[in-house]
């Protein structure tokens, strides 16, 4: 399991340094589902399988391809790519790239001295799923009407003629 | 046959009536002009009337009598009441103010009948003579104050009553601030007196400065002397005299009662109230009667040179006055006030007849423009001569002479030599430069198109103070319990006889040069020039004051201690500015700022 | 043989990182969003660990309601994209500064 785990894990860092790289966005996405898939596999190491199956089907599946679309609606192609080319120099990735290092840096310190092991177990859906239609009932009803005002909200928000209210 | 009201019960009738009338002729925009003279004239009448009855019944049986109306402010100790105090000088004063007053007011109808200011005049002119009422009946120097500054006030108001000359407002200003120099000191004087004694009662004063500084000292002297820039100021002595020739800018009623008869002799009320204190600082008495000889000289011989009818009336006001410091400072408390009265009847019956001269001239004022007017303007005339024998103390006919001569004997007999001296020299000056004008005015060859302006309201005022000019003299004045006596008169005749002949001889050199009326403009020479400047004191204080704060404003021409301000309100405005630097509009850097955020307070939380 | 907890947690600050440091150089609003996501995936990971480590379904539970969080922002986000698109012609984020001071 732990081979899995460092494997899946660096094939995950990997493709996403690729990813937040890249000037083409559909390289770029194609890049980050790879990674979405090696952080599935992560989660399925540590003896999640249910949330390992939800990355790759919500994740990966659904969230990933509405990028897609948009990238299809858009007609982000070859213009993108040299616009974005001249945004990526390597100076400009200097200071952002220090501070990220900085706040790893700190993560990492802080979250070193855990040497509790994982993976003693699995745990299944089954026990997932008591859990969430027991305990945590109240939190899916409202996730449930989080997802209805996002749907209203895209819906509102992607009509193609200005609404009214707003003004240019 | 109804109880009569005690004198406590109607006095502050006197003060009300005028008041009451200024305070409904300010506020009722559209009073009819009809209504306007009713109660502008009728409530300085009314209260003329009222003073009479007062007297009347007072003088049955003379005591002071003090009318308490209600405590103006409690102060631990310190508790002035409004109270009106009725004795033999406020009543002689009353009496001036509210008779000739009343007369002044009366002519005044006449005069700005054709003025569109002419409720506003008479509401000034009432306020004025409610707060000279209330100046002299004041029982505590607050309340005195308070009238003090109400009637500067009114003289302001009406010396730049045309305000539409700008030169009108310069001359009103000019009053009002070195009048403003004398009040201070007055203040300063007041507070003083207030340390020494802990009272501001007028009574309690002289009851206590006796006592208090048996001994002289400097206090009492430097009281004395504040209360007397006071005095000085008011009543336009050295060396805050300049005001009074510009303030002939006003309407020619205004310069009767204001600046001959009541304003101005405030200062000599003022001095003679608090005898009690200047008698207990001698050197400061000394140096009243030394302003007042200086000032008459030199008032004496600027008259000589003006060529305005109402410039040789207002150095003679000031000449005049001087001969009243001088009495007060000889120690002739009586002469002086008596002196204030019938220098009140002749003056006013002056200005009025100048008023009615300027009038027949349509508004000209140069002498020299004027001419033979004796035949087109008889009464004017006749006024001229009666007020003009009058100052120049013609003896016995006239109200001045008996007046003057007590001021003249008194200095001998107390041994002021050279006041004496001064003084009859000026009575000689005197008698030059009013017939000098008496004759340059009304004789000789017509200059200029005049005819008789006046009306019956005009006439009768003048017919009165020509009367009182020369029976005034025959007046007892009830001053023995409020005064101390004055020193007794000389005993050889000869001090007396010396002054009429000088007087007489004025007159006789004026006749002399003028008695052909004028004969062509006088020729010019700097000692001219510098005389009818008023011996150039007005450039001396240009000099001295004037020039340097101009200058003192041009070095400060940037503003030094606004620009302090400004700066510290500049350094703020930087502030704000570094603090908009942040934001930027742009996502990446919010995100990044949230970033930095967060590393810092991991670092804080991990450290501490 | 089982993994330590202090590494899983690095390999979650790791991914966070990297998804920050996209977020604070992309200049491409499509860029932005897609960072976004790494870093909610990121946290997902970290409950996952979380509840591994102490063999409860809770920290699968909180992965799933990330998800759905995720979920609902990206087809909000998407939409405000489609709308800036449209107005501005642009998909650069300091062309959209209208909040600057």
């Amino acid at each position: 399991m732990s081979a899995l785990f460092y494997t899946a894990s660096a094939v995950a860092i990997a493709a996403t340094l690729l990813a937040i790289t890249r000037a083409h966005p559909v390289h770029a996405l194609l890049y980050l589902i790879v990674s979405l898939l090696a952080v599935a596999a992560t989660m399925l190491a540590l003896g999640a399988p249910f949330a390992a199956m939800l990355e790759v089907l919500v994740y990966a599946g659904a969230i990933m391809v509405l990028f897609v679309f948009v990238v299809m609606l858009l007609n982000l192609g070859p213009g993108v790519d040299a616009e974005e080319r001249r945004w990526l120099r390597p100076r400009f990735w200097i200071g952002p790239g220090a501070l990220a290092a900085l706040l790893f840096v700190q993560l990492v310190v802080m979250l070193s001295g855990s040497t509790a092991p994982l993976a003693v177990h699995e745990v299944g859906p089954r026990a997932v799923g008591m859990l969430l239609f027991g305990s945590y009932l109240l939190a899916v009803e409202l996730g449930s009407m989080l997802l209805l005002a996002g749907l209203v909200s895209a819906y509102h928000l992607g009509r193609r003629e200005a609404p009214r209210s707003m003004s240019t | 046959m109804s109880p009569e009201p005690t004198l406590p019960q109607i006095l502050h009738w006197v003060v009300l009536l005028p008041l009451a009338s200024a305070t409904l002729l300010l506020l009722w925009r559209s009073v009819p002009r009809v209504l306007v003279t009713a109660l502008g004239v009728g409530s300085v009448a009314g209260a003329a009337l009222l003073t009479v009855l007062i007297g009347w019944h007072w003088l049955q049986t003379p005591e002071p009598v003090t009318q308490v109306l209600w405590t103006w402010m409690q102060l631990e100790s310190f508790t002035p009441r409004i109270a009106l105090q009725l004795d033999g000088l406020s009543l002689t004063m009353m009496g001036v103010i509210t008779g000739v007053g009343g007369l002044i007011h009366s002519y005044a109808s006449g005069y700005m009948r054709d003025d569109p200011g002419y409720r506003q005049f008479f509401a000034y002119m009432n306020l004025f003579v409610a707060m000279m009422l209330l100046l002299v009946l004041a029982d505590n120097l607050l309340l005195l104050y308070l009238g003090w500054e109400g009637v500067g006030l009114c003289s302001y108001l009406l010396i730049g009553f045309w305000n539409q000359d700008p030169a009108n407002g310069r001359a009103a200003r000019k009053a009002f601030i070195t009048t403003r120099v004398g009040d201070t000191a007055m203040a300063v004087g007041l507070f003083l007196l207030f340390r020494e004694l802990q009272t501001l009662d007028i009574g309690a004063i002289l009851a206590a400065a006796p006592q208090a500084w048996a001994d002289g000292g400097t206090m009492p002297t430097l009281i004395a002397l504040l209360i007397l820039g006071g005095a000085v100021g008011k009543s336009a002595q050295l060396p805050l005299q300049a005001w009074l020739p510009d303030a002939m800018a006003g309407p020619t009623p205004v310069s009767a009662l204001i600046h001959a008869a009541t304003m101005v002799t405030a200062g000599v009320y003022l001095v003679a109230r608090l005898h009690g204190v200047y008698l207990a600082a001698p050197v400061a008495l000394e140096v009243v009667g030394w302003v007042g000889a200086l000032s008459l000289l030199l008032a004496g011989g600027a008259a000589l040179a003006q060529t305005d009818i109402k410039r040789v009336l207002a150095y003679s006001t000031m000449s005049q006055i001087g001969y009243m410091f001088l009495a007060l400072g000889a120690g002739a408390w009586h002469a002086a006030i008596f002196h204030l009265m019938t220098h009140a009847f002749f003056k006013a019956l002056l200005f009025l007849a100048s008023g009615s001269v300027i009038l027949a001239c349509h508004h000209e004022q140069d002498i020299f423009r004027m001419g033979g007017l004796r035949r087109k303007l008889p009464l004017a005339f006749w006024s001229f001569v009666v007020g003009g024998a009058a100052l120049a103390a013609l003896p016995v006919v006239t109200a001045g002479f008996w007046s003057k001569e007590a001021i003249l004997g008194a200095a001998w007999s107390g041994g002021y030599a050279s006041w004496w001296t001064m003084g009859t020299l000026t009575a000689f000056l005197t008698g030059l430069y009013t017939f000098r004008l008496v004759f340059i005015v009304f004789f000789g060859g017509q200059k200029m198109q005049a005819h008789d302006a006046d009306n019956w309201r005009m006439r009768v005022p003048l017919g009165a103070l020509i009367l009182l000019s020369v029976g005034g003299g025959l007046i007892a004045l009830p001053l023995s319990g409020v005064l101390p006596a004055d020193p007794a008169a000389p005993e050889t005749h000869w001090p007396e006889i010396v002054a009429v002949l000088a007087g007489l001889g004025g007159i006789a050199l004026a006749w002399h040069w003028y008695g052909r009326g004028a004969t062509g403009l006088p020729a010019e020479s700097a000692l001219r020039a510098l005389a009818k400047s008023g011996w150039g004191f007005d450039a001396l204080y240009d000099a001295l004051f004037v020039r340097p704060l101009y200058a003192l404003a041009r070095v400060n021409r940037l503003d030094i201690v606004d620009r302090f301000y400004g700066a510290v309100a500049h350094g703020f405005m930087q502030l704000h500015k570094l603090a908009l630097r942040p934001q930027t509009g742009r996502l990446r850097w919010y995100a990044a700022a949230m970033a930095a955020g967060a590393v810092v307070l991991l670092g804080a939380a991990q450290w501490t | 043989m089982s993994v330590p907890l202090g590494h899983a947690l690095g390999v979650c600050a790791a991914l966070f990182a990297l998804g920050l440091a996209g977020l604070l150089v992309r200049r491409g609003l499509l860029f932005s969003l897609m960072c976004l996501e790494i870093m909610l995936n990121a946290a997902g990971l970290a409950f996952v660990v979380a509840g591994s480590r102490w063999v409860q379904p809770d920290g699968q539970v909180m992965f799933v309601l990330v998800l759905t969080l995720a979920a609902a922002e990206v087809a909000v986000g998407l939409a405000l994209l489609l709308q800036i698109h449209l107005r501005f012609k642009t998909l650069d984020t300091d062309a959209v500064s209208g909040m600057k001071a």
